[in-house]
């Protein structure tokens, strides 16, 4: 069965998705004057006081945590547009366009830069307002796969998500566009191991119905022959 | 006026000379992470980051010996340690893969040939250990038929106790260019048609393998 697969190995962690989340560009003002970095990842600077300058986010944090620049808040997360999308949100089936980080640079940004935020506390609960209501789509989403793999009839609405669905036989569908573009790296996190395995389950069933036999040469599985009796041996 | 066509060129064209090779690391990284199998070994990539961080090393002694400020340093001192970890990680990440498929890997040519020459000896050397261990606590103690490593017993036609990697595994990958049939493995023409660029998309591993291997997706 699906057991098989060692769904952890292949996880990136929350650090390692804020260790990506931390390369994304922002803006900051520098206080300082420094002369130019030539990093492995890239040259940045030179900087000078009350002159913006973009910098990775690592490097924007570490600055501010010295106390030698203010970060610009990103367009995206100025209150109007939160508000915006936060309705958009609730409206439409759809998933509003935020950076692909945007859980983790908000995070980021709440802890360790709280004074460059205007309206700070208005701004982290939009964002968790968001969050919430993109989470609890991924979860109606994934519902809804059970729905139609369960007992297999296919409602029109489900088309935005899985729009190549509509196909029958089955084994026509193995692609999954269920997230458009705008998922976020959280959010295709969480249901990585989960939904992974489940399509992985189904996958396997609908083929061995179809062709049970070559599709056990391209699976590439150790198959004990069917003539002697089967003994289900632990996979190691 | 630009048309919307040659803008995405110039963008692509942008990014092409623009990407650091800690870019194309985290990328083989990121790939490396996601797939059920393990991949080409980068070797020219790792040399030269590897390089580049030795010269970074090499300039912090300088920097320390020039008395540059503490801040401007501690600086490098990150970007140096952001560059190692994901050297470290990605290392990491295949030999976990080779420990875990470790038989496999070493009867099959194609994986075989993937793995650097440090990370082949990983292998033998794991195998002998393994093998070894294997012998002395379990195999040796059973009945003749049994003592096989790679079967359950001797009756057995082929190598059922070894496992493999996946390949139906479920990954959540993005196209970088529009991808059209002719990208994908003849094989899988019924199952995979198209890939519309920048869409994350949950596939099974094997449609696009060959994509894959050719740059044109990333697993996310």
């Amino acid at each position: 069965m699906a057991g098989q697969s060692d769904s952890t190995m292949s996880l990136f962690s929350s650090e390692e998705i804020e260790f990506m989340a931390e390369d994304e560009m922002t803006e900051i003002v520098p206080n300082l004057r420094m002369d130019s970095l030539n990093f492995i990842c890239g040259d940045y600077g030179p900087f000078l006081p009350q002159l913006a300058a973009q910098v990775p986010l690592w490097l924007a944090l570490a600055l501010k945590k010295r106390g030698k620049c203010t970060i610009r808040l990103p367009q995206w997360m100025s209150v109007e547009n939160l508000t915006r999308v936060l309705e958009a949100e609730r409206d439409s089936h759809a998933f509003q366009p935020l950076p692909f980080h945007y859980i983790e640079i908000s995070r980021l940004l709440f802890d360790h830069a709280r004074e460059d935020i205007p309206d700070m506390y208005m701004v982290r609960s939009l964002i968790e307002d968001i969050r919430d209501v993109r989470f609890h789509k991924v979860e109606t989403n994934l519902e809804k796969v059970y729905c139609i793999y369960g007992d297999g009839t296919f409602h029109p609405e489900y088309r935005q998500w899985a729009m190549l669905l509509a196909k029958t036989p089955l084994s026509t569908c193995w692609t999954y566009q269920m997230f458009g573009k705008t998922m976020s790296a959280m959010e295709v996190n969480v249901i990585r191991a989960f939904a992974g395995r489940a399509l992985q389950a189904f996958y396997k069933h609908d083929n061995e119905q179809q062709t049970p036999d070559t599709d056990r040469a391209l699976d590439k599985q150790p198959q004990i022959p069917t003539d002697r009796p089967k003994r289900n041996l632990k996979p190691r | 006026m630009a048309t919307e066509e040659s803008a995405s060129v110039m963008d692509d064209y942008e990014m092409l000379i623009s990407t650091t090779d800690v870019e194309l690391l985290k990328r083989a990284w990121r790939n490396e992470k996601a797939a059920p199998e393990i991949l080409q070994f980068e070797s020219s990539l790792v040399q030269r980051i590897k390089e580049q961080i030795e010269l970074a090393e090499q300039n912090e002694e300088i920097f320390e010996a020039n008395n540059i400020e503490p801040l401007t340093v501690s600086l490098y001192q990150m970007d140096l340690d952001r560059t190692q970890f994901l050297l470290r990680s990605y290392l990491r990440v295949r030999l976990q893969k080779i420990e875990k498929y470790l038989f496999y890997v070493l009867k099959t040519d194609e994986y075989l040939n993937r793995l650097s020459k440090q990370e082949q000896m990983f292998a033998r050397r794991c195998t002998d250990d393994l093998g070894s261990h294997l012998d002395e606590t379990v195999l040796a103690k059973l009945p003749d038929n049994y003592r096989s490593i790679l079967k359950q017993s001797i009756t057995s036609e082929e190598d059922d106790m070894v496992p493999a990697p996946r390949l139906d595994t479920f990954v959540i990958c993005k196209a970088n260019q529009y991808l059209s049939g002719l990208d994908f493995e003849p094989d899988y023409s019924m199952e995979i048609t198209e890939m519309e660029r920048d869409l994350l998309t949950f596939v099974c591993y094997k449609f696009v393998k060959k994509p894959l291997e050719n740059g044109k997706i990333d697993l996310v």
